[in-house]
C-alpha cells in the first residue's frame, strides 16, 4: 500500500497532464451503419481513431492503409538521441495496436480521387470509401540539404534524430563524441512547418547538459541556428527559451536556413538575407524541411494558397474537416492547421474527428471543436523540464494552473516526459485516453 | 482529463519500473500489508514496544524511497525546481517512512526479537 500510494501521488500528475481534458466521450450505444471508412495511415492518429470508431460504430467497414510494420513512438526519439533510452524504446508492432474488425492494408497510397471517392495504392488496388481520413504523417525531405544523406548520420559529427530510431541512436553516437571532445555544436531546424518544434531545442539543452556533466562546458561552443526570428512560435515561451540559452551560454544564429553541408570539411552552409554564410562545426544536428506525402498535393487535397511548398491538407481549423470535400478529414502531421504536429495534438484532434464522423453517419452535425491545443514537455536538462501547453492563439493553457507552472524548469515535468508520457500515449493509441 | 483509468495507471507504473519489477513490488506490498493486518488481528493491540523500532526506522524508509525514485527516473536532488517538486519529494519521503514503519513492525511482530517477545529486558 505504501509504495503504491506514493507512486499514485507522484505520478497522478504526470498521467493527468498528458490526459488533460478533451472533448466528451460519452458511452452510448454503437451506431449501426454499413459505411466504408478508409483511414490513410496507421500511426498515432490513424490507430487511435480506428480504436475509437470500432466502439462507436456497428457494422462499419474500416480499412487502414499504411506500409509500415513498425509503429514509432516518436516523442521518444529525443530521449534516444541523448542516450537516455535505447532505440527499441520507440518501436512497437503496428498490428498489435489495431482493433479486431478492421482491415489493415500494408501498402503505400498512390492517389485519392475525391470526386469518385476512391483511394488507390501503389500496387494498383482501388478502394471505394464513403468517409476518408487522411493521416499518413509527413515526409522528411533529406535531399533538400545538399551534401547530406542519411547514411552519414552517426559519423563525422552528424546527427539527425527525426529520421527514426536507428538514426536517433546514431545521432547519440555522434553527439556523445561531441559532448566528450568539445568543439562547435550546430543545432538547426527547418524553415517549413515541422513535427514538435520543441525537439530541436530539447536536443540542444540535453547535449549541453550532458557535456556540462562531463565537465566539458568550457570546451563546447553551442550554437542554435534557425530560419525563424524567434526561438519558439509562442512568444512568451520564446522569451523564456532565450533566457535559458543565455544562462547556458548557447549562442543563437537566427534567420538562417541550413541548405548544405560539407561532411568532409565539417562545414555548414546557411541561406541568409539573399546570400549565404558558412559555419564550421564539430557536431551538427540536421532537421530537414518537412512536407506532406506527394499524393496529397497530386490528389488536390492540399491548400492552394497556404504552405504551397509543403502541401498540408486543406481542413477547417476547428473540425479538421476538408473545406472542399466534407467526407474527408485530416489528422496529425498532415493536417493543414497552424501548430499541432505533435502526439498531444493528435490526442485532442482524434475525438473531434470521431465526433463529426459519427454524427455525419447519423445524419446530424458534430459539435466537438479543436482549439489547437498542443503540449511540449520541454526538457531543459536531464531531470528537469517545462510543461508547456498552448493553443492556436498562443495562449498558455496549463493543465494544472497554480500547481505546475508552465515556464518553470521542474522535476515533476521531467517525470511526466520521461516516465508518464509513453503509457499515456499507449492508452491514447488504444482509444482509451 | 478524459479518463484516468486503472489500466492507464498500471501502464504508467509498468513503464517506470519495468513489468516484472513493478508486479514484484505490488506482490511485496500486498504481502506486507496482509502480514500487518494479520499481526494486528492476532495481537488485538498495537504494541508500542514494537513501534519504537518501527519509528526509528522511518527516516531510513524516507531516504530509501527518495533514493529509489531518483535512481529510477535519472534524477538528482538538484533537479528540484519549485514548490510542487518539494511537495512531491516530501510526499515520497513520507510514504517511504510510513511504509518502512509498517514493514519493520510486521517483521518484528512475526519473527520477534527478545526485546518485543520476551517482555522483560527492554534494552
Amino acid at each position: 500500500m505504501n509504495r503504491r500510494k506514493f507512486l499514485n501521488i507522484a505520478m497522478a500528475g504526470g498521467a493527468a497532464a498528458a490526459l488533460a481534458p478533451g472533448p466528451g466521450d460519452a458511452q452510448v450505444a454503437p451506431v449501426e451503419t454499413s459505411a466504408r471508412i478508409v483511414i490513410i495511415g496507421a500511426g498515432a492518429a490513424g490507430t487511435a481513431l480506428a480504436n475509437r470508431l470500432v466502439r462507436r460504430l456497428d457494422g462499419a467497414e474500416i480499412t487502414l492503409i499504411d506500409p509500415r510494420h513498425d509503429h514509432l513512438y516518436q516523442p521518444g526519439l529525443t530521449l534516444v538521441a541523448a542516450g537516455l533510452k535505447p532505440a527499441g524504446y520507440v518501436v512497437s508492432d503496428t498490428a498489435g495496436w489495431l482493433p479486431e474488425g478492421v482491415t489493415w492494408l500494408p501498402e503505400r497510397v498512390a492517389a485519392v480521387d475525391a470526386e469518385a471517392r476512391t483511394v488507390s495504392t501503389e500496387s494498383g488496388q482501388r478502394l471505394d470509401y464513403d468517409w476518408l481520413v487522411v493521416a499518413p504523417g509527413l515526409v522528411l525531405d533529406h535531399d533538400a540539404i545538399e551534401g547530406f544523406n542519411l547514411d552519414m548520420v552517426g559519423q563525422d559529427g552528424i546527427g539527425a534524430l527525426y529520421a527514426g530510431p536507428e538514426h536517433a541512436a546514431r545521432t547519440w553516437a555522434a553527439a556523445s563524441r561531441f559532448a566528450e571532445e568539445g568543439g562547435t555544436g550546430l543545432f538547426t531546424r527547418p524553415a517549413t512547418e515541422m513535427k514538435c518544434a520543441g525537439a530541436p531545442l530539447k536536443h540542444t539543452f540535453l547535449i549541453d547538459d550532458i557535456g556540462r556533466r562531463a565537465g566539458n562546458a568550457g570546451r563546447m561552443n553551442m550554437i542554435y541556428a534557425a530560419p525563424q526570428s524567434a526561438l519558439f512560435g509562442v512568444p512568451i515561451v520564446a522569451e523564456k527559451v532565450r533566457m535559458l540559452f543565455e544562462d547556458r551560454g548557447v549562442e543563437t544564429m537566427m534567420n538562417r536556413t541550413l541548405t548544405a553541408i560539407d561532411a568532409g570539411a565539417r562545414r555548414a552552409t546557411f541561406a541568409v538575407d539573399g546570400g549565404t554564410e558558412e559555419v564550421d562545426y564539430d557536431y551538427i544536428h540536421v532537421i530537414p524541411p518537412q512536407r506532406a506525402p506527394d499524393f496529397v498535393v497530386q490528389s488536390g487535397l492540399a491548400w492552394a494558397d497556404r504552405w504551397t511548398d509543403q502541401g498540408w491538407v486543406e481542413v477547417d481549423m476547428q473540425t479538421l474537416r476538408h473545406l472542399r470535400h466534407p467526407e474527408i478529414f485530416a489528422l496529425g502531421d498532415v493536417a493543414g492547421v497552424p501548430k499541432g504536429k505533435t502526439a498531444a495534438s493528435v490526442k485532442w484532434q482524434v475525438p473531434v474527428v470521431e465526433d463529426h464522423l459519427v454524427a455525419a453517419i447519423e445524419g446530424r452535425e458534430g459539435t466537438a471543436t479543436y482549439n489547437g491545443y498542443t503540449s511540449c514537455p520541454m526538457i531543459t536538462r536531464i531531470g528537469r523540464a517545462m510543461l508547456i501547453e498552448f493553443d492556436y492563439r498562443n495562449n498558455l493553457v496549463p493543465s494544472f494552473p497554480g500547481i505546475i507552472a508552465p515556464l518553470e524548469e521542474l522535476w515533476i515535468s521531467w517525470l511526466m516526459k520521461e516516465v508518464a508520457l509513453k503509457p499515456t500515449y499507449n492508452a491514447m493509441l488504444r482509444g482509451r485516453a | 482529463m478524459q479518463e484516468l483509468t486503472h489500466e492507464t495507471m498500471t501502464a504508467v507504473f509498468e513503464e517506470i519500473f519495468g513489468r516484472s519489477l513493478f508486479w514484484l513490488m505490488v506482490a511485496a506490498v500486498a504481502l506486507i500489508t496482509l502480514g500487518y493486518i494479520y499481526v494486528l488481528v492476532r495481537d488485538r493491540a498495537v504494541s508500542w514496544r514494537k513501534f519504537l523500532l518501527a519509528q526509528l526506522s522511518m527516516p531510513l524508509g524516507a531516504v530509501l524511497a527518495v533514493w529509489f525514485v531518483m535512481a529510477m527516473t535519472r534524477s538528482r536532488l538538484s533537479d528540484i525546481g519549485g514548490p510542487v517538486d518539494v511537495m512531491l519529494l516530501l510526499g515520497i519521503a513520507a510514504l517511504g517512512a510510513v511504509g518502512m514503519a509498517i514493514l519493520v513492525y510486521t517483521v518484528e511482530a512475526l519473527i520477534g526479537s527478545r526485546r518485543t517477545t520476551g517482555g522483560g529486558d527492554v534494552r
